[in-house]
């Protein structure tokens, strides 16, 4: 039972969290203009580093905040300073 | 008897009675069944799991790989430890053949759980975490001190000395200083059995008093010191598993702490100098030893002066005796007669707590075992635990004789036999040695049995130990029964149940309900001799022909409100909401990028700002999650606040071609005529002071009001229009009615007629894609190519061709051939049943069914699989009833 850093709350228990895959996938500007293979590529590819990984939590049992953090998918470790 | 006088630390003025195998015995409080057993004789607990070999106390804690017992009273439990179970007053145990068998009665006990944060934990209150405990607790610091023994001051016998006092009363004062201590807390009987994340550690407390049997205490801690000792390990000869063979130091436990001489004839095999204390305090005892110690030189301290025999460089190959040991064969072939043979080969760090957070353990040649090789951040190993001990051993993990009959893992009936077959057949890691060979994956998680196979298999494969490594230790450190993991969330409280306000009236009604996520739903109300079938079909005609309510009061609400709010909608939902006008009502959909549906529901515009928006029941918290998602992190820019009011509305759909007279009659200062209350428009109106607001939404296809008010005010207005219906035998309804007649309309259920692949198209649904928006989520999807592909599966209707069969739902949907035959093996699946009832408005059973390019072959006939038999069903349009709509107005 890891303890996530929640900007807002503080650390808490992660089954308070859900998981929101990787951060920093913005919504294309304009998707019509994107091939479908571009398309493809927002939607169902993402990134599985060894390593450090910029993710989406939602603290959907606390103060239902959506943040970014960094995790070190090798040893499940938040990185201080990572939400934003 | 051997129980001594003037030895152990039991309450000799109260006697305890037990019965084992039949036989009533007699005990003392601070006795485990397996010194009571001891005392009287006992040897044999049973026989092993796979070769039926006779098998008996090895150890007095947690390390012994043999020693199970089944407890009958004071309530069943199979395979515990007999060295672990405390003797209480009425214990009835029994031998165990191989397994042990579970309860027939339901366990009626309490188990519970409690939550700590905390500045330190400490694990252990033996020499080393009473120190630590102490300290902390000295400079302010908030403790907890878990200890799984039923006193504080682990293996000390008494013998020693600490601080200049004797071992027993330097910790009784510990633990009285503790005691007065306000920010400490300490628990005996506590087994720490797992160390997670971030501090995390969960301890199991067997309760000795009061309603709760077992508690597991979650501890955060901000720094962990493991002070969790050290466990004997044998050396491994042939019949090395005979009752009677004990590691040494839990003879020298048994009799300091129970009194108890486990023999009188006894010899100790030893490459260690620990085990002379065992040799030394049983001599003192009054038994016979002699030692065997593999050492060309050992120190041997204390033989000389007692005069007990040492064979110096000798070995034991051999137990003899059957059902308990008789002798001890040596290397050159003598037989040393006994009747207890203790074994000594070292100690291995009990590092599990290190282990399960991932903490390296390095091998130290020293002490021929793996002790914590690095730093692991909050994490402190302390005292033996770390491998700190003086005393050297001579590392041994086996002597020469028939691999065989030498048993690495008695727990598993696992021997070096097994560990040669493993390496022979190609394993070079220990991992994969412990999984063929099953050693370490006992009850005791070879404690006693890990690190020798692990140097057996070094040794097999001519490689040093240390390179080797040992296998990785997991939770949990000892079993733990499951009831205690659950706790109190059992039964009711195994998930959270969610009840209407209208729960009591419902079930005062005799409805029957179904579980719909953590919901209580009303299913349908039987009346006398009716089954649900009936039931339904009288609903369903009471919905048709004059009016019926239900309880729709789970539908998931969310209110929207800001000068965004209809931008963020036209953005989720595919069809356009910032056009709607205040006082009307939207049906729409939502997908996910990928174009698949999500959800449906209707949105009504209360105020220029403000939408009140349904989702279905079961996905009422996930909608809510999305838009907040979207909002705080794409379009952060919105003015837009989203808050869920599932609970605050109550709503009753009042259906059917009567209702406008109930409706009418309830709130006759609405104007309910079609021209001035029409469909998909809603109204607020005050009945009696109370606001409640009326929408003409239809999930029939019947004449329908949504009747929306303060979940408080509910129960009462459930009665008025019950009350204003009775004319009409106004008849509630449950959700299986609502689905039939949701259904016949062709009106689909996201998440029972969609799976996560169909998109609005596959539903027949274009209609509900706007053409004027740029853009909106999922929008792009809808243009690829497979989203374009004619053979997608595609929503229509089924209706068996016998008009009699009601298929069931999830069947596969096939075809035969043109001359009539099946397609050979596999026969192609086109398609399943997503929904199926008897209907009585169409007087036959019907079904929905998503079917490859079904759209293009209504009409068309194809074969539906019901037990053995294969069901034609021909092909229809989804909706069946009233295609026309014309039945909507009333």
């Amino acid at each position: 039972m890891q303890l996530i850093p929640c900007p807002w709350c503080g650390p808490r228990e992660e089954s308070e969290f859900h998981y929101g895959g990787q951060a920093d996938v913005a919504y294309p500007d304009d998707p019509a203009a994107l091939t479908d293979e571009q398309w493809a590529q927002f939607v169902f590819f993402r990134d599985n580093p060894k390593g450090p990984f910029a993710e989406r939590w939602f603290h959907s049992a606390g103060c239902r905040t959506w943040f970014r953090a960094v995790r070190d998918t090798r040893t499940y470790a938040f990185l201080p300073g990572s939400p934003a | 008897m051997t129980r001594l006088d003037g030895y152990g630390r039991l309450d000799r003025s109260r006697t305890l009675r037990f019965v084992f195998d039949d036989v009533a015995y007699t005990g003392h409080p601070g006795d485990t069944l397996a010194s009571a057993l001891l005392a009287h004789g006992v040897r044999r607990t049973g026989t092993s799991v796979k070769l039926g070999r006779p098998r008996g106390i090895g150890a007095a804690w947690v390390e012994d790989p043999t020693g199970l017992v089944q407890i009958e009273e004071p309530f069943p439990e199979p395979m515990l430890l007999a060295a672990t179970v405390e003797l209480t007053d009425g214990l009835v145990a029994r031998s165990i053949a191989g397994r042990g068998r579970l309860a027939q009665v339901a366990d009626t006990a309490r188990y519970d759980r409690q939550h700590h944060h905390t500045d330190v934990l400490v694990i252990g209150a033996g020499p080393a975490g009473l120190a630590a405990a102490q300290q902390a607790a000295r400079v302010g610091e908030d403790v907890v001190l878990v200890d799984d023994r039923p006193e504080a001051g682990g293996t000390l016998t008494g013998t020693e000395t600490i601080d200049g006092q004797g071992s027993r009363e330097w910790a009784a004062g510990v633990v009285a200083e503790l005691a007065a201590t306000p920010t400490l807390l300490h628990l005996q009987r506590t087994t720490a059995f797992g160390h997670y994340d971030d501090g995390f550690v969960l301890a199991l407390e067997r309760r000795t008093s009061g309603a709760t049997r077992q508690r597991v205490h979650r501890i955060r801690a901000a720094r962990i010191v493991i002070a969790t000792g050290a466990t004997e390990r044998p050396i491994v000869f042939e019949d090395n598993d005979r009752p009677g063979v004990m590691l040494a130091s839990a003879a020298r436990d048994l009799l300091h702490r129970q009194g108890v001489r486990a023999g009188s004839e006894v010899v100790v095999f030893t490459s260690d100098d620990a085990a002379y204390a065992a040799a030394v305090d049983l001599h003192d005892a009054g038994a016979r030893i002699t030692v065997v110690d593999v050492r060309p030189a050992p120190t041997a301290p204390g033989c000389i002066e007692r005069g007990i025999v040492v064979h110096a460089d000798a070995v034991v190959t051999r137990a003899e005796g059957e059902e308990q040991v008789t002798g001890a064969v040596l290397g050159d072939g003598r037989t040393l007669p006994c009747d207890l043979l203790l074994v000594s080969g070292g100690w291995n760090p009990t590092a599990h707590l290190f282990s399960h957070v991932r903490g390296a353990l390095r091998y130290d040649p020293r002490l021929g075992a793996f002790r914590p090789g690095e730093e692991v951040p909050g994490t402190q190993v302390v005292g033996a635990a770390n491998g700190e001990w003086a005393g050297s051993t001579s590392v041994l993990w086996r002597v020469p004789g028939d691999p065989s009959r030498q048993f690495v893992d008695l727990a598993r009936d696992a021997t070096v036999r097994d560990i040669e077959r493993a390496v022979g057949a190609g394993m070079r890691s220990v991992e994969h040695v412990k999984r063929y060979t099953t050693i370490g994956t006992a009850h005791d998680q070879g404690r006693t049995s890990g690190v020798i196979a692990s140097g057996i298999t070094a040794e097999l494969l001519g490689r040093p130990v240390d390179d080797l490594g040992t296998t990785t230790f997991r939770p949990p450190f000892v079993p733990v029964a499951f009831a205690a993991l659950a706790g109190r969330e059992r039964g009711d409280l195994y998930d959270p149940v969610r009840t209407t306000v209208l729960h009591s009236a419902h079930v005062a009604a005799g409805a029957v309900f179904e579980d719909v996520g953590q919901w209580k739903r009303a299913r349908h109300y039987p009346r006398a001799g009716e089954d649900m079938a009936a039931a339904v079909l009288r609903e369903c005609a009471a919905a048709r022909s004059g009016v019926a309510i239900m309880d729709g009061s789970t539908l998931g609400k969310i209110d929207v409100q800001g000068a965004d709010a209809g931008v963020l909608l036209d953005r989720l939902y595919t069809n356009l909401m910032s056009s709607l006008k205040v006082g009307r009502v939207r049906y729409g959909v939502m997908c996910g990028n990928d174009g698949m549906m999500i959800d449906d529901g209707t949105v009504l515009r209360v105020a220029d700002d403000r939408f009140l928006v349904t989702t279905t029941t079961g996905n009422a918290a996930f909608v809510l999650e999305w838009m907040e998602e979207w909002l705080q992190t794409e379009w952060p820019d919105l003015a837009v606040h989203v808050t869920s009011v599932t609970d605050q509305w109550a709503v009753l759909p009042v259906v059917g071609p009567r209702s406008r007279d109930v409706i009418g009659a309830v709130f006759a200062d609405v104007d309910v005529s079609n021209e001035t209350f029409g469909f998909m428009t809603w109204q607020d109106t005050v009945l009696d002071g109370v606001p409640v607001r009326l929408a003409r939404i239809s999930f029939s296809g019947e004449l329908a009001y949504e009747v929306h008010v303060d979940a408080r005010y509910a129960p009462a207005l459930w009665e008025r229009l019950l009350e204003a219906g009775r004319p009409f035998d106004i008849t509630p309804y449950g959700t299986e009615t609502m689905h039939v007649l949701r259904a016949e309309k062709g009106y689909p259920i996201v998440g029972q007629d969609t799976d996560g692949t169909v998109t609005p198209q596959d539903l027949g649904m274009s209609w509900v894609i706007s053409k004027k928006k740029t853009d909106f989520v999922g929008k792009r999807s809808f243009a690829r190519a497979e989203n374009l592909n004619p053979q997608r599966k595609e929503l229509v209707s089924l209706l068996p061709t016998d008009a009699s069969t009601t298929l069931p739902e999830g069947s596969q949907i096939v075809e035969h051939r043109a001359d009539g035959t099946l397609p050979p093996p596999p026969v192609p699946m086109l398609g399943h049943v997503t929904s199926s009832y008897r209907s009585a408005a169409l007087g036959r059973p019907f079904a929905l069914a998503l079917l490859r390019a079904g759209r293009s072959r209504v009409g068309e006939v194809v074969s539906v699989p019901v037990g053995d038999r294969l069901v034609a069903a021909e092909i229809g349009p989804t909706v069946l009833v009233d295609p026309e709509g014309a039945r909507r107005d009333g």
